[in-house]
C-alpha cells in the first residue's frame, strides 16, 4: 500500500531535480562545549539515496541531524533543499521532512491513534484507515486505543515508526530508529526503508546496527572527518 | 515536487494551506484538551487551588463583612492569577519530554497558530473554569451585587492575558532543569498591569467610577498579548529545544 502511495507522490523525478541534490551541506562547522564537533563538512544526498551517519558516542551524529532539520542553530554553513538554502524555503523544506529523533514525540496519556492523528495533522490530515492501516504494518494492531504509557519502550517506538507510513514526506531523517525494536522490528523497518528509497524517497540515518537492506547505503563517517581535518 | 507546487502557486494553493493551518490549530486544541481531559488533575487543580485560597481568606483575616467586602475584589483576582500560574506548567513540560515539542517546531504550518491554539487549550482548562467559579466566591466574600457583572467581565478578558504572557515564561524556561521561581519571577511582572487594572476595575465600580478607560486598557493588553505573545513564545520554544 504505502510503495504505491510513494509511487504516486514521488514518481517519475525530472531529469533536472534527478541531478540536483535534495539536501546539500556545505561547510558546515559545530562546535559544542568548546569541542569542534565537525568543520567543514560537506555531503550531498540525492533523491532515491539512504545515507547512514556514523561515529562514535559524542562524535555529534545527533547534532548533525538536528542542525539539518533546523532545531539547533548552533553551526555554520549552509544547508541547501534542492539548491536553495533552506532557511530561505522553511514551510516546502518542513512539509519535505519528516525528523523522528531519539525522544520519540509519542504522548503517554494519548492512544497511538490519537498520538498519529494529531502527528498527521501537523502535516497533512489523514483518515482513520491509513492510521490503523500503519499500525497494524508496525506490529501495534489491537493496539490502537490503548494509552502509551502501557506499551512497552519497542511498542512505543514502533507508534513513533508508523509515522513514516502515514507521511508524505520525501525525506526521512531518523536517530537512531533501531533502539529497543525487536528483531521483527529490526527487520520490518529495513524493509519500510528500502521501500521509500525504491519509490525515489531519501533516508538519513543514524546507528549503531549493521543495516542489511536491498538498496545502497551511503556512508558518512564523522570520526573520520575529524581525524582527517 | 516543489516544482509542482510552485506552478501551481495560485489562490487554490493558498487556499489549500490555510485550510491545513485550521486542520493542524484544531488538532492541536483537540489534543491539548483531550490530555488534560484525561489527565483530571490538570482539570481540576487549578479549580481546587482558586476555591481553597478564596475561601481561606474569611477565616484568615475577619468574617466580618465590611472588611471582606473591602479585600474581596483584590482576593479574587490574586486567586485567579495564582490559579493560572499553578498550571501553567503543564503547557509545554509533557511536550518537551517526549520529543513532541521537536514534532510541533517541524510542523510545516505557521508556529505562532500552533502555540495560539495551545495557549487557548490551556486558558479554556485553567481560566475559564475559574472565570464561571468566581461569581460563587464573590458571594461568599460579600461582594456588592452590582459588581459581579464587572469582575466576571474583567476577568474573562485578564485571564487569557495570563495565559498568553505565561506561556512565553514556560517556554523560556521549558529547558532548565531547576526552574523554581525563575518562571515567576519572568511572569509576574508581565501579568501584574492586568491584576492591577482588573482588580481597581471590581473596587472602583463598587463606588461609582466610570469604567471604560479600565476596560480599554484591558482590551488593549488582550490585544497586545494575542498578536505578540504567541510569536515571543514561538521564538522561546525554538530557543530551548536548541
Amino acid at each position: 500500500m504505502t510503495t504505491n502511495l510513494q509511487n504516486s507522490v514521488f514518481s517519475s523525478p525530472s531529469p533536472s531535480i534527478a541531478a540536483q541534490p535534495l539536501l546539500q551541506a556545505r561547510q558546515l562547522f559545530c562546535e559544542r562545549d568548546e569541542r569542534i564537533l565537525f568543520s567543514g563538512l560537506d555531503f550531498e544526498l540525492f533523491a532515491g539515496q539512504l545515507m547512514q551517519v556514523m561515529g562514535s558516542n559524542g562524535s555529534g551524529k545527533t547534532s548533525l541531524l538536528r542542525i539539518l532539520c533546523g532545531l539547533n542553530d548552533h553551526f555554520e554553513g549552509d544547508i541547501l533543499w534542492r539548491g536553495e538554502p533552506a532557511s530561505e524555503q522553511r514551510e516546502q523544506y518542513l512539509a519535505s521532512l519528516l525528523y523522528i529523533g531519539h525522544r520519540a514525540g509519542v504522548n503517554r496519556i494519548l492512544t497511538p491513534r490519537e498520538n498519529l492523528r494529531w502527528s498527521a495533522a501537523l502535516h497533512s490530515p489523514v483518515d482513520d484507515h491509513r492510521i490503523e492501516a500503519a499500525l497494524a504494518r508496525v506490529g501495534l494492531r489491537a493496539y490502537e486505543d490503548i494509552p502509551c504509557r502501557n506499551l512497552s519502550a519497542g511498542q512505543t517506538q514502533r507508534v513513533a515508526l508508523a509515522r513514516l507510513l502515514i507521511s508524505q514526506a520525501i525525506l526521512w531523517v531518523l536517530d537512531e530508529p533501531f533502539t529497543t525494536l525487536d528483531v521483527q522490528g529490526v527487520k520490518d523497518l529495513e524493509l519500510l526503508l528500502a521501500e521509500h528509497v525504491a519509490a525515489g524517497g531519501s533516508v538519513l540515518l543514524t546507528t549503531h546496527h549493521q543495516l542489511s537492506v536491498s538498496c545502497e547505503v551511503g556512508r558518512l563517517n564523522l570520526d573520520e572527518m575529524r581525524r582527517l581535518s | 515536487m516543489s516544482g509542482d507546487i510552485r506552478s501551481e502557486g495560485n489562490s487554490n494553493y493558498e487556499l489549500q494551506q490555510s485550510v491545513s493551518t485550521w486542520t493542524a490549530f484544531c488538532a492541536t486544541l483537540k489534543r491539548d484538551l483531550l490530555i488534560a481531559f484525561k489527565r483530571r488533575n490538570d482539570l481540576l487543580n487549578p479549580v481546587m487551588f482558586f476555591l481553597i485560597v478564596v475561601s481561606l481568606f474569611p477565616l484568615g483575616v475577619s468574617p466580618d463583612p465590611m472588611e471582606l467586602t473591602r479585600i474581596s475584589a483584590g482576593v479574587v483576582w490574586v486567586s485567579a492569577l495564582l490559579a493560572s500560574m499553578l498550571s501553567l506548567d503543564n503547557l509545554y513540560r509533557a511536550d518537551y519530554e517526549d520529543g513532541s515539542l521537536e514534532q510541533l517546531l517541524l510542523s510545516p504550518q505557521p508556529l505562532y497558530f500552533l502555540v495560539l491554539a495551545k495557549n487557548i487549550a490551556h486558558w479554556l482548562i485553567s481560566g475559564l473554569p475559574v472565570v464561571i467559579l468566581s461569581p460563587l466566591l464573590a458571594y461568599m466574600l460579600y461582594l456588592p451585587a452590582e459588581a459581579y457583572t464587572t469582575m466576571v467581565l474583567t476577568l474573562l478578558i485578564g485571564t487569557p492575558v495570563l495565559s498568553l504572557f505565561g506561556s512565553i515564561g514556560v517556554a523560556l524556561t521549558v529547558g532548565l532543569g531547576s526552574r523554581g521561581l525563575i518562571l515567576a519571577v519572568i511572569v509576574l511582572p508581565l501579568t501584574t498591569p492586568v491584576l492591577i487594572i482588573g482588580a481597581k476595575a471590581v473596587t472602583d465600580v463598587m463606588f461609582g467610577v466610570p469604567l471604560a478607560s479600565h476596560f480599554a486598557l484591558l482590551g488593549a493588553i488582550l490585544a497586545l498579548a494575542l498578536v505578540m505573545s504567541p510569536l515571543a513564545s514561538a521564538a522561546a520554544l525554538r530557543i530551548s529545544v536548541n
